[in-house]
C-alpha cells in the first residue's frame, strides 16, 4: 500500500496533511483499493463545523458505501468539486488530485494524536487478516 | 441484448387491446391533467406476448433452479398457496365490501395474526406493512412513539451492529434517529464490551437496538439474552429484523429472547413470491408494551365462537397507532398464501423447515470449506458467508466467482455483503433443495475455484452463456440512465 511521508492517518482510513493552517483530507490508497472503483463521493458544505469522529461525507463504490469521519474537530474550508464529475480520481491519485476536503482544526495539537504512516500500515495489514 | 424494447418494435397504429364501448356518461378530465406528449409504445398482441415470453425465457427464477441469495430466503413457492389465493371468494373481494360479506377473509387475517404472534412470541401483529423495509420503518416508529408516549422524547440513538442489513441504518435515519454502529467480535457476535460502552454513553438517549438473529454472517447471536438485557437496562427497546427467521421457526421465539418488536418477511420465511414475483408483505409483531402503537387497522374477533354464535371478525385501529402504512389493509393475497403455508406445515412442519434450512446450509459450507475461506468458522444457521478469494489466484475476486456461477446455471449469491467480510459470498440454499442440487452447486463452486487457479480469464470474462455478458457496473453507477428516452 502506498503512503505519503508528511501525512497522518486514522483507523477509518482517512489521511490528513497540513497546508498552511488547514488540514487537507482524503482516503488512503489502501481504502481506495479495498473499495475498488469509486462511483460517487458526497462532500460536506463549506462552513460546516464538525467534531472529531463526526461523519462529513460518503464514498461509494460498486461494492460498498462508506462513511467518512472527521479525524479531528474543525470547520470545513474547502471541498474538491472535481470529484463530483470524476470520482475515479480518488482511485487514480488518492493522496493528490483525489483529495476530498480541507478543514481548519479547532485544536491543531490533536494532529499529533493521529497515526503515523508505519503504525497505520500495521493496523491496515492486521485488519486485512 | 437480443430482445428489443417495446418502444423499438412500436409502429404507429398497432394495438394489442380493444376497449369495449363506453357504457357510462363520458366525463372530461380536468384541464391540466390532460397530456398529448406521452410516447407510449404501439404493438400488436402477438408481438407483446412474444416480447414478454422471450424476456421470461432469459430470466432466472426459483422455478428454474437454486437461488442461493443469503438473507433473502428464496424458497420454493408451493402451488397450493396460489390455488388458495385464486379462490374466487378471495380473488374478487373488494376492499369496500361490507364486513358481513367478508368474514372468511377477516378470519384468514385474524388467524394469520395469531399464527405469527405464536411463532414469534409476541402479543399482537399487524399485517399492514407492504414489505420488510416498511415493516422495519413501522417497528422503529413504534419504538419512537413508545418513548414519546412515556415522556421520553429526547431518546434518539439507535444501536446497529456493523454486520446489519443496510436497511437498518437507513430505517433509523428515515425515522429521524441517529445510528451508533457496534462492532462484531472475533466470533462474529456483537461485541459485548463495545455494546456496554455505547449503552452507558447514550443511556438517556437510547431508543434501542436493531438486531438480526441469526445475524448476516449466518451465525446465531450467542449472547442475545445478555444483549437484550443490557439494552433494556438502559431503557432501550430491542428491534428484531426478521429477515433470517427461517432458521428459528418452531425452535426459538424472538419474543422469548427479549425482542420487543420484529418484522416478518412473508415473502421469505412464509413462502410467498419474492422479488419481481411479489408483492412482499412485512407484518410487524409487538410485545404487549408496544401493541397499542401497531399500525392499523388490524383484525379483531368481536364475537367469540359459542354454542349459539359463529365467531365474528371486524377491523379495528389500535389505541395509539403510528398511523396507516399501506392503503386499505395490506397485501391480502399474500396473507392467504402465508396462511396456507402455515396450515399445510403445522407446528411440527414449521420446525422441520428450520432444521432442514440449517442442515442444508451446513452441508454446503462443509463441501466448500478449505477451498473458500470461511472467516467465522462456526456451525452456521440457515446461511453462511465465505470469501470469494484464493491465495494462489490473487487477482480473482468474489464478483468474478459470482459471474462464473451464471455459466454453470446458478443464480449467484450476494457478494460484498456483509461489509465486515472481505470479498464476501453469502450463501443461503433454503430447506427445499435436495442433496443432489446442493452437490451440483458445491461442485460448481469447487470447479470455479480450480478455474481461478488454472485459467482465471474464464472468470474475468464471465458470464459467457448468458443473454448479456459482463455488465459495466462502474459505468452504470457513474452515469445513471434510468429510463428510455426517445431519440
Amino acid at each position: 500500500m502506498d503512503l505519503i511521508p508528511d501525512a497522518r492517518y486514522t483507523e477509518s482510513h482517512e489521511w490528513v496533511r497540513w497546508d498552511g493552517d488547514d488540514l487537507v483530507c482524503g482516503i488512503t490508497d489502501h481504502a481506495q483499493e479495498s473499495l475498488s472503483d469509486v462511483v460517487y463521493v458526497e462532500l460536506p458544505d463549506v462552513g460546516d463545523e464538525l467534531e472529531t469522529g463526526d461523519i462529513w461525507g460518503v464514498v461509494e463504490s460498486v461494492k460498498a458505501a462508506s462513511d467518512l469521519h472527521m479525524p479531528m474537530g474543525g470547520q470545513i474550508t474547502g471541498v474538491n468539486e472535481a470529484l463530483e464529475d470524476e470520482p475515479e480520481i480518488v482511485n487514480k491519485d488518492p493522496y493528490g488530485a483525489g483529495w476530498m476536503m480541507r478543514f481548519r482544526p479547532s485544536d491543531p495539537s490533536q494532529y499529533d494524536m493521529l497515526l503515523e504512516g508505519d503504525v497505520y500500515e500495521e493496523f491496515a495489514a492486521q485488519e486485512e487478516g | 441484448m437480443t430482445q428489443p424494447l417495446l418502444f423499438e418494435i412500436s409502429r404507429p397504429g398497432r394495438c394489442a387491446v380493444r376497449l369495449p364501448d363506453l357504457d357510462v356518461p363520458p366525463t372530461d378530465l380536468p384541464a391540466g391533467l390532460v397530456r398529448s406528449d406521452l410516447p407510449l409504445p404501439e404493438v400488436s398482441e402477438s408481438d407483446l406476448v412474444r416480447h414478454y415470453t422471450r424476456l421470461s425465457q432469459m430470466n432466472y427464477a426459483v422455478d428454474i433452479g437454486l437461488y442461493p441469495l443469503g438473507s433473502c430466503t428464496m424458497k420454493h413457492n408451493p402451488r397450493i398457496n396460489e390455488e388458495m389465493a385464486r379462490l374466487p371468494g378471495f380473488a374478487y373481494l373488494h376492499p369496500y365490501q361490507d364486513e358481513e360479506t367478508t368474514q372468511g377473509a377477516l378470519f384468514v387475517g385474524y388467524s394469520l395474526q395469531q399464527f405469527l404472534s405464536e411463532i414469534g412470541g409476541f402479543a399482537a401483529v399487524s399485517l399492514q406493512p407492504a414489505a420488510g423495509a416498511q415493516g422495519e420503518l413501522a417497528g422503529v416508529l413504534m419504538m419512537r412513539a413508545y418513548h414519546i408516549d412515556r415522556g421520553d422524547p429526547q431518546r434518539d440513538v439507535m444501536l446497529v451492529p456493523d454486520s446489519a442489513h443496510g436497511t437498518n441504518p437507513a430505517t433509523t435515519s428515515m425515522s429521524g434517529l441517529r445510528v451508533i454502529e457496534i462492532p462484531s467480535d472475533g466470533r462474529g457476535n456483537v461485541d459485548l464490551a463495545s455494546l456496554e460502552t455505547a449503552c452507558v454513553e447514550h443511556s438517556s438517549r437510547l431508543v434501542g437496538m436493531m438486531l438480526t438473529n441469526p445475524n448476516t454472517l449466518g451465525l446465531f447471536e450467542q449472547n442475545v439474552e445478555e444483549i437484550t438485557a443490557l439494552v433494556h437496562e438502559h431503557g432501550g427497546l430491542m428491534y428484531g429484523d426478521g429477515a433470517n427467521m427461517n432458521a428459528l421457526l418452531g425452535i426459538a421465539r424472538p419474543g422469548d429472547l427479549g425482542f420487543d418488536v420484529l418484522h416478518y418477511n412473508l415473502h421469505k420465511t412464509f413462502s410467498t413470491p419474492h422479488g419481481g414475483g411479489g408483492p412482499g408483505c412485512g407484518p410487524v409483531g409487538a410485545a404487549a408494551s408496544l401493541a397499542d402503537f401497531l399500525p392499523g387497522p388490524v383484525v379483531a374477533m368481536d364475537v367469540e365462537q359459542s354454542e349459539e354464535d359463529a365467531p365474528h371478525f371486524t377491523l379495528v385501529v389500535p389505541p395509539k397507532p403510528i398511523g396507516r402504512v399501506k392503503a386499505f389493509y395490506g397485501h391480502f393475497g399474500i396473507w392467504v398464501r402465508a396462511y396456507t403455508y402455515v396450515r399445510m406445515l403445522g407446528a411440527e412442519g414449521m420446525r422441520r423447515v428450520a432444521e432442514h434450512a440449517v442442515l442444508n446450509a451446513n452441508y454446503l459450507m462443509s463441501a466448500v470449506k478449505g477451498v473458500y475461506p470461511i472467516p467465522y468458522d462456526r456451525t452456521c444457521m440457515h446461511e453462511f458467508v465465505c470469501e470469494g478469494r484464493f491465495e494462489d489466484a490473487p487477482d480473482v475476486r468474489a464478483l468474478d466467482v459470482s459471474k462464473r456461477l451464471i455459466d454453470y446455471g446458478f443464480h449467484p449469491p450476494p457478494n460484498y455483503f456483509p461489509l465486515i467480510v472481505r470479498e464476501a459470498l453469502m450463501i443461503e440454499p433454503t430447506e427445499t433443495e435436495s442433496k443432489e442440487t446442493l452437490d451440483r452447486f458445491a461442485d460448481a463452486l469447487l470447479a470455479i475455484a480450480e478455474e481461478a487457479r488454472v485459467s482465471p480469464e474464464l472468470l474475468y470474462d464471465a458470464p459467457h452463456n448468458a443473454p448479456v455478458r459482463r455488465l459495466d457496473e462502474v459505468a452504470a453507477a457513474r452515469n445513471m440512465i434510468l429510463r428510455w428516452q426517445p431519440e
